[in-house]
């Protein structure tokens, strides 16, 4: 069986065309056998966190369903090959200017999504392409909106720094800016009184800029619903943490308010992290900061190579021995939850999916040239937008 | 003069694509990249000693080092400065000065800019890079409220006039919404500061030098697209070019042309363009310093040609080219034969896939120039 299943894999490897049928095969013929012999869940051991301002943290174990287990690979498995689809793209000069890639951090968004509500709100800075997807936006919508494409997700306005689902605010270009509105989204949710939390991202970067304090005190003053969450990658830009940060206990930065620090490399810990802040929000006692400890495998844009302020050896042990991905495959390969063959399905699934989207992108057209002065304002009738000189005018319509 | 520009680009992309079928290469990348000017360099200068060849970011780091060499009070610091910064101004620096004098800060621009004013009144040398000037808006308040201000308001008793902020300024080829702008005029509807735009390695150094050593806070806006583009024989040594004095770079009869920074060599080629082709003789201006501004040179060269065109990337309204152009108005309103012609950006934000349309290109140019002419 083992022997068939790698011709079979062999097979898929083949002509790009015909891998559907191919594959559909394939599941048929990992049903026939495996299901039935999976378990259906497990438990496991997850790092503890630490606390600020708590008596009592997230649970120490957490339970995995095969079915969630099976979703966030495919997830995880999804941003990691369109990072390393961009990354192609860009080098090909097809995505062209800030690109700033996910790869290493998928736990971090997959986790959070897994701990939330589909209705709660989210908004991040420019490393967003992750969450575009865990918020609901296509590969295909994603990459699109990467090399400027009528069918991107921000009609190919905004690039990789601005993209925007139901639900999520972006894709904000600007250090730190996009946390006061993280605290507005949780006012209104707040006023609404409808139970929704706003889960507000920066990087350990971001952390020092003025305006996240000023919002630590507004949300903490109105007991807003919202999580902090710092996704700290160890470097912001090619500054190390040390080096930036005069305390880098992120999770104790809001002072006053409640903090968690986590690892962030588990999307199981993360699950649960969020499911406990989530709660807290939930249940009126005001914000929470989760500090995620994880780690980006480029550099921190397409410009940086990644390597003149870090060293490879580091990039490779963090790879080998805290790689997101590995860890969940290996809890459910070693925990009976999912096969081997099975998960290397879903990677040819992902695989192919990708290389749909990416076609897509490619040869998707470019937005017409009357876009360029739509969606400036909000105006009926069109107003007309002056061009370079006196005689070039455009309409505006939104 | 859109559509035109546009019917060029769409042939020449109709070219592209048959010439690629034929050599069967795949889909066409797009073609954002295709530089809208083209660099002209000035002849190597003799007054200030010998010369090495250098792009623009080296000319700064020429500039910097020199700085930091003779003045022992001078610190740079800015966001990943310590490693040679992202467009690699302050290679090597840390390295020969020490990680006391040139050191990284973390990423908060009010912070930068209000350190450097304490840096600054307290006596030091004081030279901030804000990464992109796109970022500059977080220090808006430090800049306009502070640094501008502090000499005024103590009646001449502090000033932060040893502050200088560099930034890269302006298009790049594809840095979209927030690596592309112009925030010039932004910081020139403020007394107390002053603004300078260097076109070129030679003048990026000495403009540079003369900013650090002005007795005023500066910002110092450097054209990104040229970093690399740009190679002159710049000087080793220090030397100063004055603040506030434009510069005619081309005598003519028929036109003005003015811009600042990148869109120097714009005019430069439309200003061969209308001789070749119209046989309208230009003059060409580089304004160098936004604020306080040299309008003599301006008003003079209008008087004698009568026609004014004034161009910049950053878009239409309040832009720049708004001030000189009432300015001119009120001083040579007799001396017109013409409505004074702006070509500049469009009131958009900074597209992110049409910036080949959005940025004022030589046609554009060349159009307007043509409409002045047969007024």
């Amino acid at each position: 069986m083992q022997k068939m299943l790698a011709i079979l894999s062999q097979v898929l490897r083949g002509p790009a065309q015909k891998t559907g049928a191919a594959s559909e095969a394939a599941r048929v013929l990992v049903a026939s056998r495996n299901y039935a012999d999976f378990a259906s869940e497990a438990t496991f051991d997850i790092k503890k966190c630490d606390l600020h301002r708590l008596e009592e943290g997230p649970p120490s174990q957490a339970v995995l369903t095969r079915e969630e287990g099976l979703k966030f690979y495919r997830s995880m498995q999804t941003i990691r090959r369109m990072e390393l689809k961009s990354d192609q793209l860009y080098k090909q000069k097809i995505i062209r200017g800030f690109c700033h890639l996910y790869d290493g951090q998928e736990a971090c968004c997959v986790g959070l999504e897994a701990g939330i509500k589909p209705t709660d709100h989210l908004i991040t800075a420019y490393r967003a392409h992750g969450f575009t997807y865990t918020r609901g936006i296509s590969v295909k919508e994603i990459l699109a909106e990467l090399t400027g494409r009528k069918g991107g997700c921000a009609k190919g306005k905004g690039g990789s720094m601005h993209m925007y689902a139901k639900n999520f605010y972006g894709g904000n270009g600007i250090v730190g800016a996009q946390v006061p509105l993280g605290a507005g989204i949780a006012l209104a949710c707040k006023y609404f009184g409808n139970d929704e939390i706003c889960l507000t991202l920066y990087g350990d970067g971001a952390a020092n800029q003025g305006q996240i304090f000023e919002t630590y005190n507004m949300a903490a003053l109105w007991k807003l619903p919202c999580i902090f969450i710092c996704e700290n990658n160890r470097y912001g830009m090619g500054t190390s943490v040390e080096r930036a940060a005069a305390s880098t206990d992120y999770f104790k930065r809001g002072d006053y308010i409640p903090g968690i620090r986590l690892d962030g490399m588990d999307v199981l810990c993360v699950r649960e992290a969020t499911k406990f802040a989530a709660e807290h929000c939930r249940s009126g006692k005001g914000p929470i900061v989760m500090e995620l400890q994880t780690y980006r495998y480029h550099g921190h844009s397409m410009s940086d190579p990644g390597i003149s302020y870090r060293t490879r050896e580091e990039i490779q042990e963090v790879r080998s021995k805290s790689d997101p991905i590995t860890l969940l495959k290996d809890r459910m390969v070693n925990n009976n939850l999912a096969s081997v063959e099975e998960l290397k399905e879903i990677d040819i699934e992902v695989r192919k999916e990708i290389e749909e989207a990416a076609q897509f992108a490619t040869t998707d057209p470019e937005p017409p040239l009357e876009e360029l002065c739509n969606h400036i304002y909000s105006n009926e009738p069109p107003f007309e937008v002056r061009g370079p000189n006196p005689w070039i005018k455009y309409k505006s319509v939104s | 003069m859109a559509s035109a520009s546009s019917r060029v680009l769409l042939r020449r992309r109709a070219a592209g694509v048959l010439l690629r079928e034929r050599l069967r290469l795949g889909p066409e990348p797009p073609r954002r990249a295709v530089s809208h000017f083209t660099f002209y360099p000035d002849p190597e200068p003799s007054e200030y000693g010998p010369t090495q060849k250098m792009n623009l970011f080296q000319a700064i780091t020429s500039a910097l080092d020199n700085t930091l060499s003779r003045d022992p009070t001078a610190v740079i610091y800015g966001e990943d400065v310590a490693f040679g910064g992202v467009f690699r101004c302050t290679v090597g620096l840390r390295d020969k000065y020490g990680k006391d004098r040139v050191f990284n800060t973390p990423l908060c621009e009010q912070g930068i800019v209000g350190f450097g004013i304490g840096v600054a009144v307290a006596g030091a040398t004081s030279i901030a890079e804000i990464q992109f000037a796109d970022y500059i808006y977080p220090a808006f308040d430090q800049i306009v409220n502070e640094a501008a201000k502090y000499r005024y308001r103590s009646g001449d008793l502090f000033n932060c006039g040893s502050l200088t902020i560099r930034a890269p300024w302006g298009c790049v080829g594809h840095g979209a919404l927030y690596h592309s702008q112009c925030p010039e005029s932004f910081f020139a509807h403020c007394p107390g500061i002053k603004v300078v735009i260097p076109r070129s390695p030679v003048q990026a150094k000495g403009l540079l030098l003369s900013c650090i050593e002005d007795k005023n806070p500066c910002i110092f806006f450097e054209p990104k697209i040229l970093y690399r583009a740009a190679v002159e024989q710049v000087p080793v040594e220090p030397y100063h070019i004055p603040l506030s004095q434009a510069e005619v770079l081309q005598e003519g009869s028929d036109v003005t042309l003015i811009a600042w920074g990148t869109q120097v060599h714009v005019i430069r080629e439309v200003a061969t363009m209308a001789q070749d082709k119209l046989g309208v003789s230009c003059e060409v201006i580089d304004l160098k310093t936004i604020l306080p501004w040299d309008k003599d040179t301006i008003c003079k060269s209008v008087i004698k040609t009568g026609r004014l065109l004034i161009s910049h990337e950053a878009p239409l309204t309040g832009g720049f080219a708004s001030e000189i152009s009432s300015t001119v108005q009120e001083e040579c309103f007799l001396n017109l034969e013409a409505p004074i012609a702006r070509v500049c950006g469009y009131d958009t934000p900074f597209p992110h896939i049409f910036e080949a349309f959005y940025v004022p290109n030589k046609w554009k140019c060349f159009d307007a120039l043509r409409k002045i002419i047969n007024y």
